[in-house]
């Protein structure tokens, strides 16, 4: 029983630090999209900040200062997006989707002409990378049954940015849904013209909305590369900001519900990357192949029959003309 | 006069480029890129060797996504290069077209079997490499569990897990072997997020050493082990290097050798189209010991793989291979 609990523990464990970059890009997306912007280049700014938090750690020996850069270049690139989708009113797929190629492409060829090792980063070490920290009395408490084991191994012992991560929530649901902000924000999701009638200027509220998005997907690629690993490794990103994105409509565009969402999602890897080549009561040795295509498949039955219909913001993907 | 000039100066010309055409090394690199710290690096090392020994410039490619290997490989041939060295199992498929093309160049292909009569293959004994680090992750082992990461789950990447296995299980008979694959599609070469994960989840099921065969997968394969305080085996190059004290040994597949003989080879017009097998009496694959590691090895360690080379070399163990009948014993 013991090892069952153990078991769960870790497999928990590995939940939250692979949810944890979801969760990030999904509060991204929650902001872009709930401002009426589509956002596909999730993937491409997280790729892109992955990238810049690895090539400038590296350089200046402090993940702090890549961090920083991460969340410019991730910027960049959603002003980018903005200027080709709010103020010239372009496609925001086609923007996004030429977001995510850029950075694929982009990555690569100056990291192979900074680095010379194939489109990677130099391996990191000391204080370029994000180390785990053990949270106030988690030794302390460890022989307490079930909630020491909890506190001291399934909280306790993550870096920095997996906490941020999740106090990104919170505060998202503060800004979205108790500022003034956050109500101009839905509103110019929901009816532009309604808001430009008030006399407030759609297009810097939704380029404020994509700045968010940047610096949270900033935040998720600085995660990527310099906290749950130690270099930039070509497209590391592993479509992670799809799934994101597939996380925030399954939530809804709601915070809450987008990091369950999240947090079901890296159970599932978790949970794969666990069970592979484990024996299992009654069942035996499940083939790799099933397991690495659980996670889609749970995906298919819940999209079916648990979530039920998921309303998108009204004026998401169409660009806002002020005259018509 | 003046036309005999100028037909003679055009036979010299002639025969002076036919000289050269005769020798211009090319080598293809694979995904990964020449500066791997791996595969490909070793084969950089090899054919940089035999530039700084013999001056003869070679041309090269590295290839950055999977449409470029046919047209790396035609390029290298329409340009006159031969030899062609083509480097990786995922260049067969390329070289086989470009190789019934250019039927007088001659292609050597490292890692995989092309079978015309302008190839030569060049493949490991891989198994008998990965049976030495497996005798010596089982030795230290304090768990008496040790663990496997592959890469893409290939027949290749099972011989490693095999021979691996096997090595483990000659050393200590009840010690218990995990084995993972990252992925079954190719981007589970690169997917160190995922090799991380299994290695830690190996580590939660109790194994202390974990063997990876996964490219850059790898890398996040060492970095766990090296945030867990537990051992790890490098693969292909001498990987040591990368976190000394974590890295136990490597598991060496001289491709440097394989890419400098390849070359070498042509020159020297001793170049044979077949298959070339090296494994650890040819020099071909062998375990690493160097300063980086030196201190994790003991005597006693050491001691037992030197008889267990010297063994499967006199033929007194013979490693199975996984390759010849897709089955393993030991797993």
């Amino acid at each position: 029983m013991s090892e069952f609990i153990l078991i769960l523990l870790s497999t928990l464990d590995s939940t939250i630090r692979v949810s944890t970059p979801l969760i990030l890009c999904a509060m991204a997306g929650l902001f872009s999209e709930r401002s009426g912007i589509v956002d596909i280049g999730l993937e491409g700014k997280m790729l892109g900040g992955a990238f810049a938090a690895a090539a400038v750690a590296s350089i200046t020996g402090s993940a702090w200062i890549g961090l920083s850069a991460a969340i410019g270049v991730s910027v960049c690139m959603a002003l980018l997006h903005g200027f080709a989708c709010i103020t010239h009113k372009g496609n925001q797929v086609v923007s996004g989707l030429a977001i995510n190629i850029l950075a694929s492409g982009l990555t690569v060829t100056l990291g192979i002409a900074w680095f010379h090792q194939g489109g990677q980063t130099p391996l990191l070490s000391g204080d370029a990378r994000f180390y785990s920290i053990d949270l106030p009395g988690a030794l302390a408490v460890a022989d307490v049954p079930v909630i020491g084991a909890i506190y001291s191994q399934l909280i306790s012992g993550h870096n920095a940015l997996v906490y941020l991560a999740f106090f990104t929530v919170p505060v998202t649901w503060w800004i979205v849904y108790q500022t003034r902000f956050g109500l101009r924000l839905r509103a110019v999701g929901e009816n532009p013209q309604a808001v430009d009638t008030a006399g407030i200027s759609v297009f810097w509220l939704r380029y404020r909305a994509v700045i968010c998005a940047g610096i949270l997907c900033g935040i998720a690629g600085a995660y990527l590369s310099t906290g749950q690993n130690a270099a930039f490794i070509r497209e590391m990103s592993a479509g992670k900001g799809y799934i994101a994105l597939a996380a925030l409509i399954f939530g809804k565009w709601r915070p809450k519900a987008a990091l369950l969402a999240c947090l079901l999602f890296g159970f599932l890897e978790a949970l794969t990357v666990r069970l592979e080549g484990v024996d299992l009561p009654l069942i035996g040795q499940v083939p790799t192949q099933l397991m690495q295509a659980l996670p889609y498949i749970l995906t298919v039955v819940l999209l079916a029959g648990f979530i039920g219909k998921a309303v998108a913001p009204k004026a998401i993907g169409v660009p806002y003309i002020k005259e018509r | 006069m003046k036309r005999q000039l100028l037909v003679l100066s055009a036979a010299v010309a002639l025969a002076s480029s036919a000289v050269a055409a005769d020798f211009k090394p090319a080598v293809v690199f694979d995904m990964g890129g020449k500066f791997d710290k791996s595969f490909n690096q070793s084969v950089f090392d090899g054919v940089e060797q035999f530039r700084r020994e013999t001056g003869v410039k070679y041309r090269e490619f590295e290839v950055t996504n999977p449409s470029q290997r046919e047209q790396a490989l035609r390029k290298m041939a329409q340009r006159k290069a031969n030899p062609v060295l083509a480097i990786g199992f995922a260049q067969a498929t390329a070289l086989e077209k470009v190789a019934k093309d250019f039927p007088d160049t001659k292609f050597s292909i490292i890692d995989a079997v092309v079978d015309l009569p302008n190839v030569q293959s060049i493949v490991f004994k891989e198994q008998e490499g990965s049976f030495l680090v497996g005798l010596l992750a089982a030795m230290k082992s304090e768990s008496k569990v040790v663990s496997f990461v592959g890469g893409m789950d290939i027949p290749l990447i099972r011989r490693f897990n095999c021979g691996y296995a096997q090595g483990a299980k000659y050393a200590v008979k009840d010690v218990k072997v995990i084995s993972n694959m990252t992925g079954s599609t190719p981007s589970a070469w690169n997917d160190p997020v995922k090799g991380g994960e299994l290695a830690r989840s190996q580590f939660d099921r109790g194994s202390d050493v974990v063997f990876a065969a996964a490219g850059g997968t790898g890398a996040g394969v060492y970095q766990a082990a090296k945030d867990a305080g537990k051992f790890a085996i490098g693969v292909d190059s001498n990987q040591n290097h990368i976190h000394p004290g974590t890295m136990l040994t490597s598991m060496i597949k001289r491709v440097n050798v394989a890419a400098y003989n390849t070359f070498k080879g042509v020159q020297n017009d001793t170049w044979k189209p077949g298959f070339n097998v090296l494994g650890l009496a040819e020099g071909g694959v062998d375990w690493a010991l160097d300063d980086n590691n030196k201190s994790l090895i003991t005597a006693e360690m050491k001691a037992a793989v030197d008889q267990a080379k010297a063994d499967i070399i006199a033929g007194k163990i013979v490693v199975h291979d996984y390759m010849s009948d897709n089955k393993c014993p030991s797993l």
